[in-house]
């Protein structure tokens, strides 16, 4: 089995935005992945991984679109356990979500995966659906949202549970596939390979790259493609033309007792 | 003619509400570009559904409807091939509806297909091809464009008042398509069965966070929710830790919503978190720290443990609702 997990460099959302000449400024932005991302290479890694065994069950393959020089987040990836990594070295920010979408479903099929794991959204953009575009342009099944996900090897399928409004829906899924993670696939129970046992809790969260998968990080090999290498041209077939902040609410005022508190909402707001 | 085209979704023979905003997006999108506005329903049997939708009609040319088995219940491949056929057979060049799970799923993979933009969450038209969405957890409003001669949307149903019913539209079926799942094969959904109003329609909501501690802790807070008719909510860290089930989550990765009263109770106030409910009309915090960043957000402010400002304000409602 061959697991592809996308990586997009994002400005780190905990820093304020800076908005400057109608459009945000990142320049001194410290980069990070998406947190969903992280989540899509937790994931991944428990799929691969036998349980205090040595033993992989599949080949996980982090694939990052960026400049090649900035490659330190798929590094990241590395240094948690991928195998390797592919870039596709093009600024992203001249990749309408169409070419991206078809770089990651060319390179799904240049090496042949059976399974695409990517995050829900990313944090900057907040678009929500790459991976689902992915899985058409590749004509094959998704999961999107997911909650949880069980390996059926032997069917060569996954159950995963996913996100929808109105609770947890179960979907089964024949491979090739492409799921996209929600926050709870981290959870510690949350995703199991056919050997994970019943009874295994992870620790919550992304796991964190050890010493010694820093150091093998730096010798695990990094393919490094040009969009013209995946036969795909670059489409704009959209674009952000301005940015602004939201109006802020105003300010509001501090109540010193819950009666006070009645007193407001009854009488000023009239919402009770 | 080109035409705006909306996608529907209905349950047991109706449409459902939560719909409605999308409708109203597409028709400022239909206005904006001077196209007309059709809507379509799918499903095993949709014409019920279509029937009842007609009648009210919302300003729409003529309701659609595509029958196929394979339709229900709802997978995003089996959707879209159905979407991408009725924009195909009916000329349509916009197409899209509520952000709501379903068309968050089915839509991207419809708009690979045609090899069209699709802009996410819009909550304003500017014009027939630029539209403004929220980014980066709603820190930014951003003016997006698109060079397409089809696109796609979803639209925030926070941003846009329900559609509202104007006159008989015609039913039509478009003819029978070649829809499957691609093997995926649904088990049914989990429900968490409530008695209380959807979250995402709810006039009051009362949110807790991980100052609740335990799930049973909630109970004070369901308490105020049914008194006022609400909808119980809460945040990440009350979902992850399982003190209430996971679609109660408010928030960006959660359920966005903007009632007319909402009440933070032990929520710090993380912008993610506020990414949710920052559209609501008062906002009300109650926080043991003062500090807290959901202060800077909330129309009236109470620094007070939940343990003693929640059981007061349950007896002066109850006073109030006895009294008249
Ligand atoms: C990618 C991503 C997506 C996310 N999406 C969401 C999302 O959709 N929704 C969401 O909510 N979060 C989301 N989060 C998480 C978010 O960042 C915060 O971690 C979370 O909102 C914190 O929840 P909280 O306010 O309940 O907990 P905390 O931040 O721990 O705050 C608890 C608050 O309770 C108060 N408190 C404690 N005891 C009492 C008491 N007795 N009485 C009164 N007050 C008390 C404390 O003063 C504190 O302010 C996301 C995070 C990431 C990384
Ligand atoms: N430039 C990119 N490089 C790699 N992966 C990406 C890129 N853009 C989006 N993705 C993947 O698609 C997911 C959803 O992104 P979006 O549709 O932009 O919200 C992200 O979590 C990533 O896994």
């Amino acid at each position: 089995m061959k697991i592809l997990v996308c990586v997009k460099r994002i400005p780190d959302p905990d820093e304020s935005l800076k908005f400057a000449g109608g459009g945000l400024d990142y320049s001194a932005s410290k980069w990070v992945p998406n947190a969903f991302d992280e989540y899509a290479i937790e994931t991944a890694l428990r799929l691969a991984e036998v349980v205090g065994g040595t033993q992989r069950l599949a080949e996980v393959i982090v694939l990052g679109i960026g400049p090649e020089s900035q490659r330190q987040q798929l590094t990241q990836f590395l240094a948690m356990g991928a195998d390797r990594g592919v870039i596709v070295d093009a600024d992203p920010d001249k990749l309408d979500t169409a070419t991206v979408s078809k770089l990651i479903a060319a390179v799904f099929k240049k090496e042949a995966c059976d399974l695409l794991i990517a995050g829900k959204l990313s944090q900057d953009n907040e678009g929500g659906q790459v991976p689902q575009r992915v899985a058409g342009l590749l004509d094959v099944p998704q999961a999107s949202f997911a909650a949880t996900v069980e390996w059926d090897q032997a069917g060569k399928a996954l159950t995963v549970g996913r996100e929808v409004d109105d609770g947890v829906e179960v979907k089964r899924v024949p491979l090739p596939a492409v799921v996209s993670v929600d926050l709870r696939i981290v959870l510690p129970k949350s995703v199991k390979n056919g050997s994970t046992p019943a009874t295994h809790a992870y620790q919550e969260g992304p796991r964190l790259a050890s010493l010694k998968g820093i150091t093998m990080a730096k010798r695990k090999p990094v393919a490094v493609l040009k969009p013209s290498d995946l036969g795909v041209a670059v489409g704009n077939n959209e674009q952000v033309v301005g940015v602004a902040a939201p109006p802020a609410r105003k300010a509001g005022q501090k109540v010193k007792t819950v009666e006070e508190l009645f007193e407001k909402l009854t009488k000023e707001a009239k919402v009770i | 003619m080109s035409k705006v085209l909306v996608i529907l979704e209905t349950a047991g023979g109706q449409l459902r509400p939560h719909c409605l905003p999308g409708i109203t997006c597409a028709a400022e999108i239909a206005r904006a570009t001077g196209k007309p506005l059709h809507l379509l329903v799918l499903g095993a049997q949709p014409d019920a559904a279509a029937q009842a939708i007609a009648t009210a009609g919302y300003g729409a040319a003529a309701v659609h409807t595509l029958a196929a088995p394979a339709l229900e219940p709802f997978t995003a491949e089996a959707w879209a091939d159905a979407i991408v056929h009725a924009a195909r057979t009916l000329g349509a060049s916009v197409i899209g509806g509520t952000a709501s799970s379903t068309l968050r799923d089915a839509l991207p993979r419809a708009a690979a297909i045609l090899d069209a933009p699709l802009v996410s969450e819009v909550v304003k038209v500017k014009s027939g091809d630029t539209f403004v969405r929220p980014v980066s957890a709603g820190r930014a409003l951003q003016d997006q464009k698109v060079n397409a001669g089809t696109f796609f949307f979803t639209a925030r149903g926070t941003e846009f008042e329900p559609a509202q019913p104007a006159g008989a539209a015609p039913v039509q079926a478009v003819a029978a398509a070649a829809v499957n799942t691609r093997g995926a094969a649904v088990k049914g959904v989990q429900k968490t069965e409530s008695s209380r109003p959807q979250l995402t329609e709810a006039k009051v909501i009362v949110s807790g966070g991980r100052g609740m501690r335990e799930g049973a802790n909630f109970k004070i807070l369901e308490q105020l929710t049914d008194l006022l008719g609400g909808a119980l909510g809460a945040s990440r860290a009350a979902t992850d830790a399982g003190m209430v089930p996971a679609d109660l989550q408010v928030g960006q990765t959660g359920k966005i919503v903007a009632p007319e009263l909402y009440f933070a109770v032990a929520i710090s106030g993380a912008i993610q978190h506020l990414a949710g409910m920052k559209g609501s009309k008062t906002i009300v915090a109650i926080n043991k720290d003062a500090e807290a960043p959901i202060f800077q957000v909330a129309d009236y402010g109470l620094v007070a443990k939940w343990e003693e400002a929640v059981p007061r304000l349950i007896e002066l409602i109850k006073a109030r609702k006895g009294a008249a």
